[in-house]
């Protein structure tokens, strides 16, 4: 088995023959020209042919991924008609009397080496559209084909690179998966990959004896695997086929209500740990975050994250989600999550121990810099901001108190934040449960937490592996517990959802709507098995 | 002569789309339209001049519009990227 290790810029997964795909040679040679005149009339001649090309092109691209993703075209057929460009062709093709492909080629590499020296990624990539359509205007002058592919059967196409006409110009249902050499994951190639939801790896080092190989492109992996074992090509079809089936299930389900036949309607949100996260949230069409898990931010620092640092964070998913609700849970580490620089004394009961809201209380400090930064980005999305591991009212209050001080630190220094944030706390430990009718009155909603809710509330560690037998998730006793929160939340007139692993339980979600729970928070990858059994209920 | 400052929102700056857009809506006015980052100009008719100037997101630039219905023609370029940059 040969694994190559790349880049990924869309996720799926495919199978199947490896068909290198050879450029067709379009250097130039330099020839003395006698009759400029002529030759200039050639580029003109030869620049309408190519234009016409990338009218027929923007017309294919338009009809297979849309009119934003076909606007390169019409940007290419510009280019074409750019009088600096024509200009610099035409001068010298006079001042040098070369011929016109050699003077089509010297513009094309001076227009891209002016790109490519930007200091700006997106514009560095731009200096491959020059070549493309010098490339292109070369090979109209010189008579030579379009190098398109040549396949019988479906294959993964494999190119040191891929200029956009002709990833528009290959045949879709003969194409598996691109993968480059070169690329970046602003290419145009990488953006119409992802349009049209084909497999694609860049920065994949091959040799041209993989040519007619069967390989696997894992674009979750970012790899390209070559002679793969039974077992590993078994389990890239079994990915391929639970790929496809959430792919139909996203064309029958996306955009679509989660509400019962009756009309009964749930919002269905989802979790995450981090910002890359957001993609897979917007791509499962869940109706916002119900749990971001800020701790990541602190997890993957060797010093406490700067207020900065979190306000650029917290402010990118805010706008990605693009004014949908946004649950950003504050510092909950301890416990499992442990963190050098916090310098926690070892414990003997670290579950029941110094974790989550009872750090943040005992060191204000911390608490306060994640305040301001929530609060600072709250003006450019629907953030709320929900505190995990509350056992009592004091808490809340406490919480409140602090709260008040960063807004009024704010406000004093003229830095802008939503006044009426929505706040909320977990209710993740039986106390919470038992005083929610008390907790309700404090905040304005309820996440319940089951995974700590249950394992405080069976009393069993979820870690000790000798117990599974009798670590029943669907105790009654949790389930009656979840029925009560829900119950004091409506009488006080705030929601409740659920954003634990019982959340995406299926075979429970009958049952929640029955008990009037608001709002489900899942994995990504369950919002729409969720969402289909919720729109089958009566 | 008529100019105006406007600050680029779009995240991407003047990528490939809204420039191949604004040399299509220039290309529609009679007016001579300059854009100018910094100590760069470019002619918004022309899309190599207009990508040429890289901008990003937050830069400021300054467009003159001068010819006969230059008031008219400014507003035009004003709204095209007040809706799309």
């Amino acid at each position: 088995m040969n694994v190559l290790e790349g880049k990924s810029v869309f996720s799926g997964i495919a199978i199947g023959k490896i068909s290198i795909l050879q450029k067709v040679d379009t250097s130039v040679k330099r020839v003395h020209i006698e009759d400029v005149e002529a030759e200039t009339a050639r580029v003109e001649q030869a620049k309408d042919t190519a234009v016409a090309q990338l009218q027929k092109l923007y017309e294919k691209a338009v009809q297979e991924v849309g009119e934003s993703g076909a606007a390169i075209f019409e940007v290419h057929q510009m280019m074409l008609d750019d009088e600096d460009y024509l200009d610099s062709i035409r001068n010298i093709i006079h001042t040098e009397s070369v011929n016109a492909e050699y003077a089509v080629a010297t513009t094309g590499d001076n227009f891209a080496t002016m790109f490519a020296e930007m200091d700006d990624d997106y514009m560095k990539a731009r200096a491959a559209d020059v070549k493309d359509i010098s490339d292109r205007l070369v090979r109209v002058l010189s008579g030579s084909g379009d190098g398109d592919l040549e396949a019988s059967e479906p294959v993964i196409v494999v190119a040191e690179d891929l200029a956009p006409s002709e990833t528009v110009q290959m045949d879709k249902s003969k194409v598996l998966a691109f993968v480059t050499r070169k690329g970046s994951s602003n290419s145009h190639t990488a953006i119409l990959a992802r349009t049209m939801n084909i497999p694609a790896l860049i920065n994949i080092e091959y040799d041209d004896s993989m040519n007619g190989k069967m390989a696997i492109v894992d674009g979750k992996g970012g790899r390209l695997i070559i002679d793969s074992d039974a077992e590993t090509l078994k389990k890239f079809e079994d990915m391929k086929e639970e790929e496809q089936r959430q792919r139909a299930m996203l064309k029958e389900l996306k955009g679509k209500a989660t509400e019962t036949k009756s009309g009964h309607k749930l919002h269905l949100y989802a979790n995450i740990g981090s910002l890359s996260d957001v993609a897979s949230v917007l791509t499962n069409d869940a109706e916002g975050i119900g749990l971001f898990r800020s701790e990541f931010i602190y997890l993957e620092k060797d010093n406490y994250p700067t207020e900065e640092e979190q306000f650029q964070i917290y402010k990118t998913v805010a706008q990605n989600m693009a004014g949908k609700k946004v649950i950003i849970r504050t510092l909950d580490i301890g416990a499992d999550k442990q963190i050098d620089y916090f310098q926690m004394a070892h414990e003997e009961n670290p579950a029941m121990g110094y974790r989550a809201i009872r750090i943040c209380l005992d060191r204000p400090e911390v608490f306060k810099t994640q305040l301001r930064a929530l609060f600072r980005a709250s003006v450019f999305g629907n953030i709320s901001i929900m505190y995990p591991m509350i056992i009592s009212v004091t808490e809340v209050k406490q919480i409140k108190a602090i709260v008040e001080e960063v807004k009024k630190e704010l406000t004093e220094q003229g830095i802008p934040f939503k006044e009426d944030v929505e706040q909320g706390v977990m209710i993740e430990t039986p106390a919470a449960v038992m005083i929610s009718d008390l907790l309700a009155k404090e905040v304005d909603f309820f996440s319940i937490g089951t995974n700590d809710l249950t394992q405080y509330t069976l009393a069993i560690d979820r870690q000790n592996a000798k117990l599974d037998n009798i670590y029943d998730s669907h105790h009654e006793a949790v389930l009656r517990m979840i029925q009560m929160v829900v119950e004091n939340a409506h009488k006080e007139g705030i929601w409740a959802g659920i954003c634990g692993e019982l959340g995406a339980d299926t075979t429970l979600t009958e049952r929640f709507v029955k008990m009037g729970v608001d709002e489900l928070s899942v994995s990504p990858t369950f919002v729409l098995p969720v969402r289909k059994i919720v729109r089958e209920m009566n | 002569m008529v100019s105006f400052n406007y600050v680029i929102k779009d995240e991407l700056g003047i990528h490939a789309r809204p420039a191949g857009l604004l040399v299509k809506e220039a290309g529609k006015l009679g007016s001579k339209i300059m854009i100018c980052k910094g100590e760069k100009k470019g002619d918004a008719k022309k899309i190599f001049g207009i990508m040429g100037l890289a901008v990003k997101q937050n830069d400021e630039i300054t467009v003159t519009v001068e010819g006969d219905t230059e008031e008219a023609d400014a507003e035009v370029i004003k709204n095209f990227l007040e809706n799309n940059l």
